[in-house]
């Protein structure tokens, strides 16, 4: 046993799913409040972090402009998608509206690779220190700022829902649409704000991962591994989406220690999350903070 | 006689038999041997490089199909059918090889293991439907790809496995020419099971599964088994077109059946329409003919704009992929009922002319 190696494993399996976290929060603000499973997620990454660094490496600009424009930038995106895409194809049948948003990720994949090119680019270096030593642990400044900014968004989500105007109509619109149509809410406006800031927050997810890897369409993969994540949690509950994203994180990482210490079959780390899917789906279908569903003839 | 003449237009169906009837009038009849006679003489008519489209038409057009009965009838969407696909053209090669069954047999065989392994995947569906199903296809597909690149016994690994020539009594089907015909047999075949099931009583309980599953329910359906079988008759042609397609190309790697593959074949469902026969092949007709199309099109742009749509060269390759995800979206968007919807159409205002009302 390599315990070093193992309590450093789970050190970044820790980081890398809060960062699943954030992304699956993302996932499940749009479902609760619009009932749209966003198979784009992942490519709203991609997107994220190509935009960004294009702003610091073709338009010269410092980190944090950039940073800021593509705020501003993956706003208009994601109303843009909600108001063209989605809003035609509002109480369409389950398959159509999962079979739109994988022709969206299709299309917004080849769109930048086209664009942007399939090589994979680093962001330039952000921070002097390499790596910085935490309790013993050799853990890169990236990483620590990764979680940083994932506790600084979750954070922020739990303030946005619980204190602010704009997140008490959204927790209205997801219990209920029509009672909340009656009290004067806006539920198109909701549904925009709910794209807006889950593109917002997936790009910065996207930054970050991208200064931790390089931004490479292959990073879209996470928006398909924040699934298994998504489903531990419960579809529809976003405290779930951030301990399923801890979990599988965990896991992922767990299982490459498995495998690289006893078994040897070379990728168990990117499977081992889906037999979790599916053991799941088996025992508990609604995962575990998920609302089950009741149906009345 | 005088009968016939005072017959009322349009066709009318006094009894049920009659309803059920599957060429309803005589007109469909003589069109249907038509298209198939025109099938037939096909690889006369035009050259090599359509007959093999309408190969690659053919043989995902038979996947498609059984996507269509797990999807479109059964309500019950599946992102594993590439996966099952690949099984069907790994286990014909791997039959063909380890037991030496000619190949004309491995290839439903292949179908029948893809069932095994189809219900087995399905199981989830006994409990869970909709988008946690959504997922959990989602699932197998990536463990059954992990599967492939792992079993070197089965699959050969990352290196693949070779799928023999098909014989028929020691006559090679060497040619696209000759292949053509065996694709044609097994195509008929499928639309023929399809259109029969939608008619029978398990074709009607599967469509009840996903008109109102509760009611089906209590109106004595199996849900379980119902939805078990769905996945299972899927999963048969998704087999059988992948055993088809292994040894059409005669080298199966595991790289040629991922995710992207069973979007395509949810597309070509969506596309041709949910749930109809014909449908299903005029949508996989589309999602194969578009990419071609789509070349011809930047190709003759960029003839009479050589210079203004210069960077169009370099992105001809993303522009057929980008409209395979348009495709998707418009149709959504537009035609939500597919093609199948707008031919019953432009059928109905040919027969309602000039008074269409």
């Amino acid at each position: 046993m390599n315990w070093s190696l193992l309590v450093q494993l789970l050190a970044n399996g820790l980081i890398v799913g809060m960062l699943y976290g954030v992304v699956a929060m993302c996932f499940v603000l749009i479902y609760k409040s619009t009932q749209v499973v966003n198979f784009a997620q992942g490519e709203f990454l991609v997107l994220g972090a190509w935009v960004c660094l294009w702003f610091i490496t073709d338009m010269q600009m410092p980190f944090i402009v950039a940073f800021l424009f593509t705020l501003v930038f993956m706003t208009l995106f994601g109303i843009m998608i909600q108001v063209v895409i989605l809003r035609p194809l509002i109480g369409e049948p389950v398959v159509s509206v999962i079979m739109v948003t994988i022709g969206l990720s299709i299309f917004l994949q080849a769109l930048m690779n086209w664009i942007f090119g399939n090589s994979a680019e680093r962001f330039p270096q952000v921070f002097e220190t390499e790596s910085v030593n935490v309790a013993g642990l050799n853990v890169e400044s990236a990483y620590l700022m990764s979680l940083v900014m994932s506790v600084l968004i979750m954070g922020g989500f739990y303030l946005f829902f619980r204190f602010s105007k704009y997140g008490l109509a959204m927790r209205a619109t997801a219990f209920n649409q029509q009672t909340a149509q009656s009290l004067g809410i806006s539920v198109r406006q909701v549904f925009a704000l709910a794209w807006a800031i889950s593109a917002i927050v997936s790009g910065v997810a996207g930054i970050i991962i991208g200064m931790v890897n390089s931004v490479s369409s292959s990073l879209a993969i996470i928006g398909i591994k924040v699934f298994p994540a998504v489903i531990l949690g419960g579809l529809d509950s976003i405290v779930g989406a951030v301990i399923g994203g801890i979990i599988i994180g965990l896991l992922e990482n767990f299982a490459e220690f498995v495998d690289g210490q006893f078994l040897n079959w070379g990728n168990l780390f990117t499977i081992a999350p889906f037999y979790v899917l599916i053991i799941i789906l088996m025992i508990k279908p609604y995962g575990l903070f998920g609302t089950k569903d009741i149906e009345r003839i | 006689m005088a009968t016939t003449s005072l017959r009322p237009c349009g066709d009318f169906r006094t009894t049920y038999k009659a309803d059920q009837f599957l060429l309803q009038t005589r007109w469909i009849a003589i069109w249907t041997m038509l298209a198939i006679a025109l099938l037939g003489a096909a690889p006369a008519l035009v050259d090599g490089y359509i007959v093999s489209l309408m190969i690659l038409i053919g043989i995902y057009g038979i996947a498609a199909l059984g996507l269509n009965i797990l999807v479109g009838m059964t309500g019950q969407i599946s992102l594993g059918h590439a996966a099952f696909f690949g099984f069907g053209a790994f286990s014909s090669a791997w039959l063909n090889s380890t037991t030496g069954i000619p190949v004309f047999f491995t290839i439903p065989l292949a179908g029948l293991m893809t069932t095994a392994v189809g219900m087995i995947f399905g199981l989830p569906a006994a409990r869970i439907k909709g988008l946690y199903l959504a997922i959990a296809t989602l699932a197998s597909q990536f463990i059954l790809q992990d599967f492939f690149a792992r079993a070197n016994w089965f699959s050969g690994g990352s290196s693949g496995s070779l799928a023999e020539t098909v014989t028929i009594f020691g006559f090679p089907l060497d040619s696209d020419e000759r292949y053509y015909y065996l694709v044609l047999f097994w195509t008929l075949i499928s639309l023929f099971a399809v259109a029969n099931l939608k008619r029978s009583r398990d074709g009607r309980a599967l469509v009840a599964v996903r008109d109102h599953y509760l009611s089906a329910e209590i109106m004595g359906i199996n849900l379980t088994k119902y939805r078990i079988l769905a996945f299972g008759i899927s999963s048969f042609f998704a087999g059988l077109g992948g055993a088809l397609f292994g040894h059409y190309l005669g080298y199966v790697s595991a790289e040629g059946f991922t995710i992207l593959l069973s979007i395509q074949f949810l597309a070509m469902i969506i596309i041709g329409g949910l749930g109809s026969v014909m449908g299903t092949i005029l949508g996989t007709a589309f999602i194969v003919l578009l990419p071609q199309f789509m070349e011809a099109f930047t190709g003759g742009m960029l003839d009479i704009f050589p210079n203004a749509l210069a960077g169009l060269a370099s992105g001809q390759a993303y522009i057929k992929e980008m409209s395979v995800g348009a495709a998707i979206i418009l149709f959504l968007i537009f035609e939500p009922e597919g093609l199948a919807h707008r031919v019953k159409l432009i059928r109905q205002s040919w027969k309602l002319y000039p008074f269409s009302y």
